[in-house]
């Protein structure tokens, strides 16, 4: 067994910061992103982009970006729609989400670029 | 139609309660019992015996049944099966009128269905194996008092099942060492840490001394982290003023979740609880100690899945339903059935999940799931692929036994957790790839690598007691 490690997790250290589901993972690749993208769409869900300054991530709402895409099943335009509001607001944390209207929540919600945290 | 004349004396209970034409009724409670007759009683009298003195019936006539109309409340026996692979026993199918039951309370149901009749006499063995609650009956019970979908809006979690840990040791700790057990778990990633069901107020640690460190372990871990976290402050009491007392420290605490034992704390109190939870907007988890006293014999009792329908209706948030994996009681298919039960709008009858009818749950929320009791990181996969999202998994010892630490043990929980959901929503297949997964994962956390070099070799390959009837007989 190797030596005890400390647990590096600090208020002092915005890095500490997590938000959400796989924010615990490795930032993932275009690849696996696209993967997860679709998933949500393949379940029937609704695909949504939000986003938000670092400093009010905790609140429930972030901004929409635009509308939820209802009846979107294109992966590509759905991946295209979160970059160009990444690039819209690069200092952002932007959140790809899959409305579940049948059970009224949301079936997926991950965190695809983040912000410098705070 | 000529008025009945009274007969004193000892009639047949078959004469009166056992009805095999009876069309039932859309509104009408239906109950299976699997009953155990003594030597020389006919399943049809035992059938009648238990519908009777379930319901309106007493071992004598009475002249005072004449004053009213016992056809119309009277509970009748209406079914008789086979019990497959057991012919000292059978099932028998009782329907009661709606109208013998006080609106929303689960206290008044079980009191008629579970009652005297379960000591009865010309019946070796009694266990109720399944209630059809009707929708008119639903629609008059609370339920839980926030359900799943309103759960995961409050603490904000979506697309995962969430995290828990039992604080242990589960007696004996200060409040203030309690809190930082709890502080440890919450900021290495876990959504949630419980009280033991034993934690009550003892004089190691009384209630509002742990209330009060746990508060501070939230506040801090919420801070660091960015992200909600609870933990299941026991408010199961002796006596319910001090069962609310606690309820309102907690909430003054600004805590979002409680709990309560509603087997030991009783449904009286657990309703009470969930509808204060309700008005109060505080979370409510429910553990179920004594359910197995009650449930795990195959032959007398209640079965669990009774217990949680009656647990549905009466209001909580969460409940315990046992692993499938870990170190508790809990066959696969069974518990694939009732946490339908829990979780869903509509759940059919299906005998290979021991459900005995189909039960419309109307508007009631769902509630989560909640597996918990000898489960580590090697288990994820699995529970993951037999639970699914909206369940909590609850890991105690493996969390706290990491070797580095409970915040290094969270860590390792969640990060599982998540390389198995992403895995799951990539089509890959959870039981059979699981080592991989987890394999995958460990290569960037040192902590999941360790909790795994930790626990590979835990198993608990032990039968289970109480298999279904159908699982016995193929």
């Amino acid at each position: 067994m190797s030596a005890i490690q400390d647990y590096r997790s600090r208020l002092s250290d915005p890095a500490s910061r997590k938000l959400g589901t796989f924010s615990y993972l490795p930032p993932m690749s275009p690849e696996r992103i696209r993967k997860q993208v679709e998933y949500l769409v393949a379940r029937g869900w609704t695909p949504a982009i939000e986003h938000t300054e670092p400093d009010h991530a905790r609140g429930s709402y972030w901004y929409m970006w635009k509308l939820p895409m209802f009846g979107e099943l294109s992966v590509e335009r759905v991946l295209a729609e979160a970059e160009a509001c990444h690039k819209a607001h690069p200092g952002h944390h932007v959140r790809l989400i899959g409305y579940d209207r049948l059970r009224q929540t949301q079936g997926a919600a991950m965190v695809i670029h983040r912000g410098k945290p705070v | 139609m000529a008025a009945k004349t009274y007969l004193a004396g000892v009639k047949e209970y078959r004469q009166t309660y056992w009805e095999p034409d009876y069309q039932v009724k859309d509104t009408d409670l239906l109950a299976c019992f699997k009953i155990t007759p003594q030597p020389g009683v006919g399943r049809e009298e035992a059938a009648a015996a238990v519908a009777a003195e379930s319901s309106t019936g007493t071992w004598t006539t009475v002249w005072t049944d004449l004053l009213t109309d016992l056809e119309y409340y009277k509970g009748r026996a209406y079914r008789i099966e086979d019990v497959p692979g057991d012919p000292g026993s059978h099932y028998a199918f009782v329907a009661y009128p709606i109208d013998l039951f006080e609106e929303g309370s689960v206290v008044n149901v079980l009191t008629s269905l579970a009652g005297n009749v379960f000591g009865f006499k010309a019946i070796r063995a009694l266990r109720l194996e399944d209630v059809r609650f009707p929708l008119a009956y639903v629609k008059t019970c609370g339920g839980p008092p926030h359900g799943i979908q309103a759960e995961r809006d409050k603490l904000d979690k979506y697309g995962r099942p969430l995290l828990g840990c039992t604080i242990k040791p589960k007696l004996g700790l200060s409040a203030k060492n309690y809190g930082r057990a709890v502080y440890e778990c919450l900021r290495g990633g876990l959504d949630f840490t419980k009280d033991d069901e034993n934690v009550n107020s003892q004089p190691f640690m009384r209630w509002r001394d742990r209330f009060g460190f746990v508060a501070e372990a939230i506040a801090k871990s919420e801070a660091e982290t960015g992200e909600r976290k609870g933990h299941y402050l026991n408010v199961t009491a002796p006596t319910p003023e001090e069962m609310y007392k606690r309820a309102a420290f907690a909430k003054e605490l600004g805590m979002p979740i409680v709990m309560h034992d509603f087997l030991t704390g009783g449904f009286c109190a657990n309703t009470g609880l969930a509808n204060w939870c309700r008005e109060n907007g505080v979370l409510l988890h429910i553990h179920r100690a004594m359910h197995a006293v009650i449930d795990r014999d195959r032959h007398h009792g209640i079965h669990f899945r009774v217990l949680l329908k009656a647990l549905r209706l009466s209001g909580g948030d969460h409940l315990h339903t046992g692993t499938v994996v870990g170190k508790l009681e809990g066959d696969r298919q069974a518990t694939l059935g009732w946490i339908d039960l829990l979780r869903e709008r509509f759940v059919k009858e299906d005998r290979s999940r021991g459900i005995f009818f189909d039960q419309d749950w109307g508007s009631m929320p769902g509630l989560f799931a909640v597996a918990s009791g000898g489960i580590h990181v090697w288990h994820m996969p699995a529970l993951l692929a037999i639970f699914g999202d909206d369940a909590v998994f609850q890991f105690g010892g493996g969390t706290l036994g990491h070797p580095w630490g409970n915040a290094a043990g969270a860590a390792a929980n969640r990060i599982a957790l998540e390389a198995c959901v992403e895995a799951r929503n990539q089509g890959r297949d959870l039981e059979r790839e699981g080592t991989e997964i987890l394999t995958g994962a460990a290569r960037s956390s040192p902590e999941l690598r360790a909790a795994m070099d930790t626990w590979k070799e835990v198993k608990f390959e032990f039968d289970t007691v109480d298999k279904l009837d159908v699982a016995q007989a193929a």
